[in-house]
């Protein structure tokens, strides 16, 4: 019986190559476009490198400061002095990481204009991030104290700026007219990983002018890290509760607001899904299913189309069938079968062709040091997914046609 | 075989209501060839497919070997269908998509039986009429005469009691119409397969066993032409 559904079914999407085309282009397309953008989110999401520790941290990226009466505010990362000041000495965390954002200097290599993304940490920002070091080492407190100009690159920028070159550690690296020692080259990261990524990360003394401000603004992020993951709700609440306390840090504002959050919280915050008392991560999860239910809902409604004018087009194959002994039953059976056999096939190709883009944007160069692979939950629920939709999109028109009195469909 | 008891059956659009059969009755006889004659129009079609089952009646019955087929579910008709009836169409309703074995095969699809005895069966069917040399090719390779073969083989490949054809002929030339005549004739006579046959070919039906001759959906006329078993 199905190898007989297998063969009406093949001979009819050959049949009608273009609409077979469409079909298949909208479900291949569609699941191509999923599961790259979640191969992106999962990589941005997950504990990927450097950030293994990610379970176990909280990341504070912002601090807002508000004036409710004139209506001011003011939002952004921290400076040095707010962060060493209510982050640093927090008792909870086992360790403390603060970096700046990353901030492009320009360099010249053998005439050409080079841009390399900097960072500056503490030297804890060497523990919190499990970096892999190709050479050399990371700097301490040490050189920190010291104000020593030294650096950690990427591998990528030893490649740029070096050339082929064994090792590069005590080497001298030139940007923005500042001489820094090489001690150590890193694994490149991925640009996505926006509190970890750099092209050098140098000791946050090395800056004089970010040191000096008392303002509360500033360059900086924070990344609280436990001892375990149960540590967090301890580490949130003492953090909520120091910030709580801060004074203003501007004549004109009057309160101070920061959050400490789990990685993908601290994104929601700042984005239009805040909810009022803070990220709202459940309606982040309903938006994500709404828009990929949406997004899917085109190529079934598109095979719907499809289907129902291709099955009136098989009236006559129709009546003959019921003719013959099919019941009503058994024609939505073929049908559905039929029209999970089109999506199987698009489901592979569009699985194929995921694996090809992937393939390419890892291999292009086209995003820094990324590398995107398939998420298989993804893949599951998704292959999941096409076959809830070619079920769905196959038994409304195999209904609509097995209710076709024989004769009518006879004469048609 | 066949009994159809006081049979009526009105057509309602919108506008109009047509009485396409008035109070039929008629009993066909096991072994029986019976033709159907009467002016376009005048219900025989719609006869046919009440006792074929494809369309119910708006009031009266059938009875298909003594057995009442008013109130039976889509899925009992469909299989009784399948277990009795075998239809031949004007216009032959072959699946082109499908090959002439895989055509011949489609009533046995929908009985429990192995894909290698279907295809043993349908491959016999095909010898019948005359066709298994043309197994693999589709029904657009084939002549309008072998379509209609093909059409027979796949009716009486199930070895149904019952053959309803719907002017079996009218699409084909006289030479080709009597071969299809002849193989009707003799999967009557040396079967003894049951068949009704509507026909515009007053020679055709002269060869059958009975006459029934309809007008404005009445019956009018209804003589036999030769004995059965003759
Ligand atoms: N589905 C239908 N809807 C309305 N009227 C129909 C339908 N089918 C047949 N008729 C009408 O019923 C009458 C008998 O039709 P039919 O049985 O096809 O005639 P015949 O086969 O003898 O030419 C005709 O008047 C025809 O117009
Ligand atoms: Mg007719």
């Amino acid at each position: 019986m199905l190898k007989n559904y297998f063969k009406i079914a093949i001979a009819v999407l050959k049949r009608r190559k273009f609409f077979t085309f469409i079909s298949l282009f909208g479900i291949a397309f569609t699941l191509t476009i999923l599961i790259v953008a979640t191969a992106f989110v999962d990589n941005a999401v997950s504990a990927n490198y450097p950030e293994a520790n990610r379970d176990r941290s909280l990341y504070i990226n912002m601090l807002e400061q508000r004036n409710p009466e004139k209506g001011y505010s003011m939002n952004g990362p921290m400076s040095y002095h707010y962060a060493s000041t209510y982050i640093s000495t927090l008792k909870t965390p086992e360790k403390v990481a603060l970096g700046t954002m990353f901030t492009p200097t320009n360099t010249y290599v053998a005439n050409k204009k080079l841009v390399i993304d900097l960072k500056l940490t503490n030297a804890e920002f060497w523990d919190v991030m499990q970096f892999h070091f190709l050479e050399g080492k990371p700097y301490g407190q040490q050189q920190i104290a010291n104000s020593e100009l030294v650096a950690v690159i990427s591998e990528e920028t030893k490649q740029e700026y070096f050339g082929d070159v064994a090792s590069v550690v005590g080497k001298t690296i030139e940007t923005d007219n500042v001489k820094y020692k090489v001690m150590g080259v890193v694994k490149s990261v991925p640009v996505t990983m926006l509190v970890s990524y750099a092209d050098m990360y140098v000791p946050y003394t090395a800056s004089k002018t970010n040191l000096k401000t008392k303002s509360y603004n500033g360059m900086f992020m924070a990344v609280l890290m436990g001892r375990t993951k149960a540590d967090l709700p301890k580490m949130k609440a003492e953090y909520a509760s120091v910030v709580a306390k801060v004074p203003p840090g501007d004549a004109e504002m009057k309160q101070v607001i920061s959050h400490a959050d789990k990685y993908l919280e601290s994104f929601v915050r700042s984005s239009p899904l805040r909810g009022k008392d803070g990220p709202n991560m459940s309606m982040l999860y309903l938006v994500l299913v709404v828009f990929v239910l949406l997004f899917m809902l085109l190529p079934t409604l598109n095979l719907v189309n499809i289907n129902i004018s291709r099955i009136m087009e098989r009236s006559s194959e129709i009546g003959v069938r019921k003719a013959f002994g099919a019941s009503s039953g058994t024609l939505i059976g073929q049908f559905v079968v039929e029209n999970l056999i089109l999506t199987a096939i698009g489901t592979v190709i569009g699985v194929a062709l995921s694996f090809f883009v992937l393939q390419y944007i890892n291999s292009s160069g086209m995003i820094a040091n990324i590398h995107l692979t398939i998420n298989f939950t993804v893949l599951l629920y998704s292959v999941i997914a096409c076959i809830v939709f070619g079920l769905l999109s196959g038994v409304y028109p195999a209904w609509r046609m097995s209710r076709l009195q024989v004769v009518a469909a006879l004469k048609a | 075989m066949i009994q159809l008891k006081q049979i009526e059956k009105t057509y309602r659009t919108d506008t109009i209501e047509t009485l396409a059969l008035n109070g039929i009755n008629l009993n066909i006889a096991k072994g029986e060839f019976l033709s159907i004659m009467g002016p376009s129009g005048c219900g025989k079609s719609t006869l046919l497919n009440i006792m074929g089952l494809l369309d119910a009646p708006s009031s009266g019955e059938v009875l298909i070997d003594g057995q009442q087929t008013t109130h039976l579910s889509d899925k009992a008709l469909a299989r009784f269908r399948n277990q009795k009836i075998g239809f031949i169409f004007q216009s032959f309703h072959l699946i082109n998509d499908l090959k002439v074995l895989d055509n011949v095969e489609l009533p046995l699809l929908y009985r429990n039986i192995s894909a290698k005895e279907r295809t043993e069966l349908a491959k016999e069917a095909l010898v019948k009429v005359g066709l298994s040399n043309r197994m693999k090719h589709f029904p657009a390779q084939l002549s309008g005469g072998q379509k209609q073969r093909v059409a027979i083989a796949r009716a009486i490949v199930g070895k149904p009691e019952l053959i309803l054809a719907d002017e079996p002929t009218g699409n084909l030339d006289s030479a080709m119409g009597n071969e299809i005549m002849e193989l009707l004739l003799h999967l009557n006579e040396v079967d003894g397969a049951t068949i009704v046959m509507v026909t515009h070919d007053e020679t055709m039906a002269k060869k059958t066993h009975r006459l029934v001759r309809l007008f404005d959906g009445s019956q009018v006329n209804d003589h036999a032409l030769k004995p059965m078993y003759a």
